[in-house]
């Protein structure tokens, strides 16, 4: 047994509302650059539609991911290594820019350079590849809230597999369709298939924590990696001919921020946490012969934090004890495996991701009261999830490669919760009998529920900062030149003004970060009079730095510093 | 044997030597990130899928057949029975195919990237700087090659450029010989040399790192976290804005 940590997230689609306001925030911070226009690290599709980029699903067509061998080997879907490096000079599956969506602006110029008329002058868009006009055809939410079901959603990889089983089984009728939002990031995989297509060895797995990176200064362009990612979450940056991806936000990571994504979500649907695993195990786990054991699988590779085995085991692998700490309260360890209620997206793909999902319950209430009937009696909403099948095929097909068990246990579990909880919330005495419907006991229930519904910032998101051994090197060590009156004061470095070596961008963001959520005033005396990064703040609290430090102690009489010596 | 054939035989071939070593150190050293292919395969797949490999395996084989014909002596292929005639055939056969499936490759490459929009977009004077040194190789190349077919010794270059280019890994440059080498072997090889010093400053510089240690690596590279926070040991220079 190997241990090590992994970096994992849930996201409980049941609150999730489509705001996109993960997308925008994450593209703001890491994607708003020439080359990576097209780009979303975090993404939000309406389910059932085409996805982004377009039916990234269907890996008959892009192959990406795993495929297990008649001998049970793993091997990539697009080739070994013999196949990839004689296919280096055109990669035969690349997705085009036009799968993602060509990137445009407009030319607003025109509306303030148009001459007098009786026509209100038109921004056209332009194409920010090759600077033409063009027509807006197609965008990363162009199917957003299933806008053009009728005409697109037949594309869905998932609807057309669905559909070859029975042919009445999805339809996009008004009266008949249903939709669920589904936001992806970067998997973070144990087993990840891009970083096993890198030729050039530039895509990694982070030991510490799991998140796969690119080294940009290793990438040679060589674009594997975006075939080679079964959820198309790898891209290339077209002026850069570098890959890029989710990073996990490891800047904020690294110091105990949650990352921008989950940081932003108005719904807090996302949670944030480590993982145990057991890496010696990870390529048997991955090349289980029934696609449908592969969720189980996966969770059997998921150690038990609380297991004196397993501590042993970790501290002896080097993992740290607030490492340890942090995985005991881990809410997407007690989501997945104690729970089972959040599953992987697609397992089939062999990779094992490691963001999950709690899969959404909402549209099987709403069906239950639209049509008459308590959508929270623990009753009816078992028999509905049964009789709504659509749904649960859908959701079986995106988490438990089409094994509908899974779903329906979860399903059951959550639906147990909602009339559980609407007898404690009434006053009723809790029904013991609705848990045990679902395997659960009454206390199990009313914890999920805390964790699901009303756990705080520090609940959901538990992230254990930088190393202890590494503890030290958070720390700001005081220039020794820093003395009051001495060459150093005032932040500057032995050879003057913004010498030496600069504060690392992550421990000034953190502590700007940090006064600005604990502050109250609008002032804050600073200590340090170096320079303070602008873009992190937000006129909210004073970070130190931001004016040079105060005088008040000793004042300077007016007048005196400076004689006057006027000839 | 002129001052003329002594700068271009005798101190050129150095001067490119150390032009592309530094250059390619230098690169390397400064500019890792700039190091790639800068590949232009999502704007456009399908002209690219035929020229790209057309233009790269045929570049591979002309590669193979220069190393055959410089660094292998004339004495050793007659020594393994090889005739003249014969060695002459097969190098116009394989150079004859090879050489013109590069220069179709990349006459299909040229011609993608000066009709596609986003492509032409993304082309730098650089690139094109670069384009105009490789076809002229090329196109060179491949005279040579036709020529070197209809025999005479003048033309016969294992007699003339071979042992020149030998000579010049033991510091003796055989001046000599390569001067009386035709006007097309001497054209051919100048711009090569011009290539060869160019290279280590242009996008070529991705064929200096082919993967071929991804057929010797495990499939999945772990990594430890470099030790401080973020991303890398902050570096002396300009502030961060």
């Amino acid at each position: 047994m190997k241990v090590m940590a992994q970096m994992g997230m849930v996201m409980n689609l049941d609150k999730c509302i489509g705001c996109h306001t993960c997308s925008v925030t994450c593209k703001q911070a890491w994607t708003n650059r020439g080359g990576v226009e097209y780009v979303w690290f975090n993404n939000v599709e309406t389910r059932p539609g085409q996805g982004y980029p377009r039916r990234y699903q269907d890996q008959d067509q892009w192959r990406g991911g795993w495929v297990r061998t008649k001998r049970g080997r793993l091997r990539l879907r697009a080739g070994g290594r013999f196949r990839k490096l004689l296919s280096i000079f055109a990669n035969p599956v690349l997705p085009n820019i036009k799968d993602y969506y060509e990137p445009w602006t407009y030319d607003y110029e025109t509306l303030t350079n148009a001459p007098l008329g009786d026509d209100f002058p038109v921004a056209q868009p332009k194409s920010l590849l090759s600077g033409k006009p063009m027509s807006v055809e197609w965008s990363a939410n162009w199917d957003d809230d299933l806008g053009g079901a009728p005409e697109h959603g037949e594309s869905d990889p998932i609807v057309e597999r669905i559909r070859r089983e029975s042919e009445d089984k999805i339809r996009f009728e008004y009266e008949r369709a249903f939709m669920f939002y589904l936001p992806r990031i970067c998997e973070h995989c144990l087993n990840p298939s891009c970083v096993a297509s890198c030729p050039s060895g530039a895509m990694y797995k982070r030991v510490e924590d799991g998140i796969v990176l690119v080294d940009q200064d290793q990438c040679r362009g060589w674009r594997m990696c975006v075939t080679g990612c079964p959820y198309k979450k790898v891209y290339f940056n077209h002026r850069t001919g570098k890959a890029e991806k989710c990073t996990l936000c490891y800047p904020r990571v690294e110091v105990g921020l949650p990352t921008v994504c989950s940081e932003t979500c108005v719904g807090r649907l996302r949670y944030l946490g480590l993982f145990l695993y057991d890496a010696d195990r990870v390529t048997a786990a991955a090349s289980v012969a029934d696609e449908k054991e592969l969720y189980q699988a996966q969770l059997d590779l998921l150690l038990d934090p609380d297991d004196p085995e397993v501590i042993a085991a970790a501290r002896r692998d080097g993992i740290a004890e607030d490492w340890l700490d942090a995985a005991r309260r881990s809410p997407v360890y007690k989501l997945a495996k104690v729970y089972k209620v959040a599953l992987p997206l697609h397992p089939e793909f062999r990779t094992m991701p490691m963001v999950w999902y709690v899969p959404p319950l909402s549209p099987v209430v709403d069906r239950l009261v639209e049509t008459g009937h308590d959508g929270e009696d623990v009753g009816n909403l078992f028999g509905a999830i049964d009789a709504l099948r659509i749904p649960i095929e859908y959701l079986a097909e995106l988490f438990t490669a089409g094994d509908p068990e899974p779903v329906r246990t979860v399903l059951q579990k959550l639906a147990a919760m909602r009339s559980y909880m609407r007898d404690v919330t009434l006053g009723r005495p809790a029904n013991d009998a609705v848990a045990e419907a679902a395997g659960m006991t009454g206390a199990e229930i009313l914890e999920m529920y805390r964790l699901l519904a009303i756990a705080k910032y520090e609940e959901r998101y538990v992230i254990p900062t930088a190393y202890e051994g590494q503890a030290h090197e958070l720390e700001e060590i005081g220039c020794s030149l820093d003395v009051d009156g001495g060459p150093g004061m005032g932040g500057s470095g032995p050879f003057g003004e913004a010498s030496g070596r600069p504060a690392p961008v992550s421990v000034e963001t953190f502590h700007a970060l940090r006064q600005r959520q604990t502050s109250d005033d609008l002032v804050d005396p600073g200590e340090r009079g170096a320079t303070v990064n602008l873009l992190n703040w937000d006129g909210k609290g004073r970070p130190a730095g931001l004016f040079p430090p105060s005088r008040t102690d000793h004042p300077a009489p007016i007048g005196t510093t400076e004689p006057e010596t006027r000839p | 044997m002129t001052t003329l054939d002594v700068v271009l035989w005798g101190v050129l071939p150095y001067v490119t030597c150390a032009v592309l070593v530094g250059g390619t150190l230098w690169r390397y050293r400064y500019d890792k990130f700039g190091w790639t292919t800068r590949s232009s395969q999502l704007y456009e797949s399908r002209l690219l899928r035929i020229g790209s490999p057309l233009f790269h395996f045929g570049l591979l084989v002309v590669i193979v057949g220069h190393v055959i014909g410089l660094l292998i002596p004339k004495s050793w292929t007659d020594a393994a029975g090889l005739s003249q005639e014969g060695y002459h055939l097969q190098a116009l056969l394989l150079g004859t195919i090879a050489g013109i499936s590069t220069l179709v490759g990349i006459g299909i490459l040229i011609y993608r990237r000066r009709t596609t929009g986003p492509v032409f977009m993304a082309t730098t004077k650089n690139d094109k700087l670069m384009y105009v040194v490789l076809v002229a190789a090329i196109v060179a190349g491949l005279a040579t090659t036709l020529l070197g077919a209809s025999g005479g010794d003048e033309h016969n270059y294992r007699l003339t450029v071979s042992p020149w280019f030998r000579s010049l890994f033991v510091l003796q440059p055989d001046i000599e010989a390569m001067s009386r080498a035709g006007i097309a072997f001497h054209l051919h090889t100048l711009i090569g040399m011009a290539l060869s010093a160019v290279w280590p400053f242009t996008r070529l510089v991705h064929a200096f790192t082919a993967p071929l240690q991804y057929l010797f690596r495990p499939y999945i590279v772990y990594r430890s976290r470099e030790s401080g926070t973020a991303s890398r040991a902050p570096r002396r220079g300009w502030d961060r804005v």
